[in-house]
């Protein structure tokens, strides 16, 4: 009756991932306490290194680079358990590797949705606790495009993380031990920017490889991600 | 004549295999260890500048040496028994993992103990010292992985994928961490023109040949161990000299 394909009910890929990333932000949006929860654990993590090593402004203008890209990484594994644990749990992420449309879209959609929760409201959040720390004007600019940058890629190197500790024991600090060491060059390029600008240096070379980085995840995460899943789900 | 190369990739047959070559590896290494510590601590000159306080470099190279190299050996075996599915591959991996870790740490180890009378600290934040360190940490997050996972199965394939992340990680991480800050002495052992004296070299790559064949005998004993658990219940298993007493 039908020779053709029919395609209106084909999703083309970008069609996929629109869909996957308005789910799960509809879904985070419902309960949006989770969201908040992690904002709060980064605001509150850069607020305590103050009252630890006192409140000189000279040192705390120094070290508030390395405090806001450690905040931002500690408070990025707190949520990467849920990136895929209530689909895991509901069963709704079986369906989707038994989907026809590629896993690496559908993980990516994912990994796009998860980097809108996590890291985008710390790099609009940054700046202001860079006031904390007294940055000026321009370090703040430079923080937050290098965060702008960096936490996607540690949204992606952290899916694999959590696609391999799916439903495991203590999964939230094994998936921590098992990506922090990862993600030690984006700390490293993160904060040499911000670093590089405070000293009058050229800030384009630490902005570039941290660039290359996020391609090099952006290419590959993905795929590996999707074959974690495979390995934890059969 | 056809060998059957296959053979030994049977956990049966291998641990047989192991069990005879493991001490093949064991016996060598202790006298090769001997031999390269005394070259070392008797007939190597003392040292120009750092006197003799060097000498820790007869351990502490081999060590830092084969730490890299069991990683790498490490994420090739998993990668074999990823993509072929071959049980023995992965066991070796998981066998090979805690030596590659007590190396790091030894490596570690004797490079604060040597970093103390020549820098005036135990530790500096340079490139190499971090990543062997953050080698350590990808060493412990493999052990960790393939722990905290009961199915054995899924644990050999979770962790196989780990450790090749790990392999293609290790040099950005060491390209990141160099760029970021270098203090620790240039290379001293160089293919050409190299500015060690010959006994030195001598005692240097004879312990790192007893550092080698230390690993693969304690691998081979380790991985015997591994395939008797795993393979508890099965028949051949059950009938080995050793089970049955």
């Amino acid at each position: 009756m039908n020779p053709k394909p029919d395609n209106k009910n084909r999703l083309s890929l970008f069609g996929l991932l629109g869909l996957v990333i308005s789910r799960d932000l509809m879904l985070a949006m419902r309960r949006r306490a989770d969201v908040l929860t992690t904002l709060i654990f980064f605001v509150m993590v850069v607020s305590l290194f103050p009252l630890g090593v006192g409140p000189e402004v000279d040192m705390l203008r120094k070290m508030a680079p390395g405090v806001v890209w450690v905040a931002a990484l500690l408070s990025s594994m707190l949520s990467l358990n849920r990136m895929f644990s209530a689909d895991y749990i509901d069963g709704t992420l079986e369906q989707m590797l038994l989907a026809p449309q590629s896993m690496s879209v559908l993980v990516l959609g994912k990994i796009l949705a998860h980097w809108m929760l996590s890291g985008l409201p710390l790099m609009l959040m940054a700046p202001v606790l860079g006031l904390q720390f007294d940055m000026s004007g321009q370090a703040l600019w430079v923080l937050v495009v290098s965060l702008l940058l960096g936490t996607p890629i540690l949204s992606m190197v952290g899916a694999v993380g959590a696609a391999l500790t799916l439903g495991l024991r203590g999964g939230g600090v094994l998936v921590s031990l098992l990506v922090l060491p990862l993600c030690i060059p984006v700390l490293i390029f993160g904060t040499g920017a911000v670093e590089a600008v405070t000293s009058g240096m050229e800030i384009a070379s630490h902005l570039s490889l941290l660039g290359a980085l996020l391609v090099l995840a952006f290419a590959f995460t993905p795929w590996v991600t999707a074959m974690a899943l495979r390995i934890s789900m059969e | 004549m056809a060998i059957n190369w296959f053979k030994y990739s049977a956990p049966s047959t291998f641990y047989w295999l192991a069990g005879k070559l493991a001490p093949w590896f064991a016996w060598p290494s202790a006298v090769l260890f001997a031999v390269g510590l005394y070259i070392g601590f008797f007939v190597a000159p003392t040292d120009a500048q750092q006197s003799e306080a060097y000498r820790i470099i007869f351990l502490h190279v081999p060590a830092s040496i084969m730490s890299m190299f069991i990683y790498l050996v490490m994420a090739c075996y998993a990668a074999v028994g990823l993509i072929f599915n071959t049980r023995l591959s992965s066991m070796m991996a998981s066998a090979l993992a805690p030596t590659g870790a007590l190396f790091a740490f030894i490596s570690l180890w004797t490079g604060a103990l040597w970093g103390k009378p020549m820098w005036g600290t135990w530790w500096v934040w340079d490139a190499r010292l971090t990543s062997e360190l953050i080698l350590l940490f990808l060493y412990f997050g493999f052990i960790a992985l393939h722990a905290s996972i009961d199915d054995p199965r899924r644990a050999d394939r979770a962790s196989a994928l780990l450790a090749i992340i790990g392999s293609v990680n290790v040099p950005i991480i060491y390209f990141s961490v160099k760029w970021w800050n270098t203090l620790h002495q240039g290379s001293t052992v160089k293919f050409t023109g190299t500015s060690m004296h010959a006994a030195m070299q001598q005692a240097m790559f004879t312990v790192l040949v007893a550092c080698w064949f230390y690993a693969i005998a304690v691998a081979l004993a380790r991985v015997r161990s591994i395939i008797l658990e795993r393979e508890r219940n099965t028949q051949w298993v059950a009938e080995l000299p050793e089970a049955r007493s």
